[in-house]
């Protein structure tokens, strides 16, 4: 290697280095904050490292009731999606439907153009309509019906590489459509439902602004919201707790990142995230 | 064949049902409501909440009045503000920034590589309140990280989030969404045909020349459609919110930040309703654009195979 390519890769490695660290900055002070008694916003070394502020979380009753009511309005979501999704995905993939086409266009269309704090207005005063205000059914309903159109389309997919002579077969034997889709098609598709499921899990999980607007009293707050609140409060948060409780509500959104990268590969990511 | 179904569309549309109910009543029927709700003053609370009135196109026009357009904490700044946010943060950041690292993970070694993009996707999969928290914490004025390091190089410490909020914000946000542009180039780069870049080096072509004149002449349909998608994200993007909740003073007033600041801090919905229809014709602008492009996409692939 000549000079030139090596004050040139030397400079390279300097740049690619430089800007690692300026994205792993801002995140730095989570790596040892929640280990660390008495953290606070200063970057500091926990000595000694104790896991004394996870008790605490696990202690404090509304920091748990948050975490629990995440889980329900996830786990709500997820059923509510995985279902309705994987029987609409099949039928748009296998039934003769008129208009088949014009209904993918319109579900495209109109989950990316009815999205964000716009979509809020009116979602808002319908679930007002509907006396669903402060409940944990008007968050799972609400994100049901955001995330049901790119869940359909991930399902779809999947559906159309399943070989129609598997049904077909279990038809022409005999079986009505419904169990030829439960016995045949469901069991094959478990990938694709796990994908949809854990994408719509992680959306429920991580979604603010949603439970935001639509829920009021503090004991049906999932952690997201609680979280905002403590931080953004007048005052000293309490640091070392909301450190701990941070990294514990982000493991299951880390974990299930890890597991579909492993176990599927990172392609289905490409227009999953938001 | 694809017309030949396995059943018939009674069962179909049986199949749909479920589905159907959910999306129409979520995603569909608020589409057409919000317009009729701009029309009217609706609001939360008085006689206006029970039994809102027409007032025509009044929402709109009080939106665009002359007088008030430029005021402080109105439409006029709000919509400003967020063209600067998608062209700094989305454009200029994100974009940029995602065509850089997957230029430069290419070289890595696959450790290094894995590590570096390791680190980005962090930042965009975690979840809104925590990576606003972490921020939160990073630009704490008297302890934060990054004061701590201005400081260790003699560079005068500062409140980033009042007195730079909307440089904050876009350096936040580019920081946050960086990682889908790294992966769709990341992917691009590589169905690129190695030998094309191995020539461009025996004639001793420079990295600038290559990227030029090779690389995003060939990578311009994921280029298309990353700009787009990352413009329509970031102009509906609410997470700035959880920093500057829009604030000091209006000046990260971006356009989510005051929908939801008219509609449900001051209860006005007639009015966040008319700012959420003109939000919702502009994202109709980008899909179609998009839309259009991914079909054209797609034929051109049908063709090809």
């Amino acid at each position: 290697m000549n000079r030139r390519a090596l004050i040139s890769r030397i400079v390279f490695s300097v740049c690619a280095a430089l800007l690692g660290v300026a994205f792993a900055l801002p995140l730095i002070w989570f790596v040892f904050a929640p280990f660390n008694a008495h953290a606070d916003l200063d970057l500091a070394l926990p000595a000694p490292p104790t896991l004394a502020n996870f008790a605490r979380v696990f202690a404090n009753g509304a920091a748990v009731g948050a975490l629990l009511n995440s889980l329900l309005q996830a786990f709500g979501t997820v059923l509510l999606v995985a279902t309705t999704a994987t029987l609409a995905a099949y039928a748009l993939a296998r039934a003769t439907l008129r208009g088949k086409r014009v209904i993918e266009y319109v579900l495209l269309l109109f989950s990316s153009v009815v999205s964000g704090s716009a979509a809020m207005v009116p979602i808002f005063l319908i679930v007002n309509a509907l006396g669903l205000i402060d409940t944990q059914l008007a968050v799972i309903l609400v994100f049901a019906g955001g995330l049901l159109p790119t869940a359909m389309f991930i399902l779809r997919d999947f559906i159309a590489s399943i070989p129609r002579g598997y049904e077909e077969s279990a038809l022409v034997a005999g079986a009505s459509p419904w169990r030829a889709f439960v016995d045949v098609v469901v069991p094959v598709l478990r990938p694709g439902v796990t994908i949809a499921a854990v994408w719509a899990f992680v959306q429920v999980w991580g979604g603010f602004l949603i439970p935001f607007v639509l829920l009021r009293s503090e004991q049906r707050m999932p952690a997201s919201v609680e979280i905002y609140s403590f931080y953004s409060q007048a005052g000293t948060p309490i640091v070392p707790l909301l450190a701990a409780y941070s990294v514990l509500y982000s493991l299951p959104v880390i974990a299930l990142y890890w597991y579909v990268n492993r176990k599927y590969g990172f392609r289905f990511f490409g227009g999953i995230k938001s | 064949m694809r017309n030949s179904g396995t059943f018939s569309s009674r069962i179909g549309v049986a199949f749909m049902t479920p589905a159907g109910v959910l999306v129409t009543l979520f995603v569909v029927f608020p589409f057409f409501w919000i317009i009729a709700v701009s029309f009217t003053n609706r609001s939360l609370l008085g006689a206006s909440a029970l039994h809102p009135q027409l007032v025509g196109l009044k929402n709109y026009l009080d939106l665009f009045d002359p007088a008030t357009f430029w005021s402080q904490g109105g439409f006029g700044p709000s919509l400003w503000l967020t063209v600067q946010f998608v062209v700094f943060s989305a454009l200029c950041g994100q974009v940029l920034l995602g065509l850089v690292l997957a230029w430069i993970s290419r070289e890595l070694s696959p450790r290094a590589k894995s590590l570096l993009q390791g680190i980005v996707m962090l930042a965009w999969i975690l979840p809104d309140v925590v990576v606003g928290f972490a921020w939160f914490a990073y630009l704490d004025r008297d302890a934060g990280t990054l004061n701590q390091l201005l400081r260790g190089l003699h560079v005068p410490a500062a409140d980033f989030l009042i007195e730079h909020p909307f440089l904050t914000i876009c350096v936040f946000n580019a920081w946050r969404g960086a990682a889908f542009s790294m992966m769709l180039f990341d992917a691009a780069l590589q169905s690129i045909p190695p030998s094309y870049l191995e020539t461009a080096d025996v004639v001793g072509a420079s990295g600038w020349q290559k990227l030029r004149d090779i690389v995003l002449p060939l990578i311009r349909g994921h280029i298309v459609t990353d700009l787009i998608l990352i413009t329509m994200w970031t102009f509906n993007v609410f997470t700035p919110f959880l920093l500057t909740a829009g604030g000091p003073s209006f000046e990260t007033d971006i356009l989510p930040i005051y929908t939801y600041r008219i509609a449900f801090k001051s209860f006005e919905f007639g009015k966040g309703a008319a700012i959420g229809v003109i939000v919702m014709l502009i994202n109709l602008a980008f899909s179609l654009v998009y839309l259009r492009l991914a079909q054209r996409g797609l034929r051109k692939k049908g063709k090809a195979a």
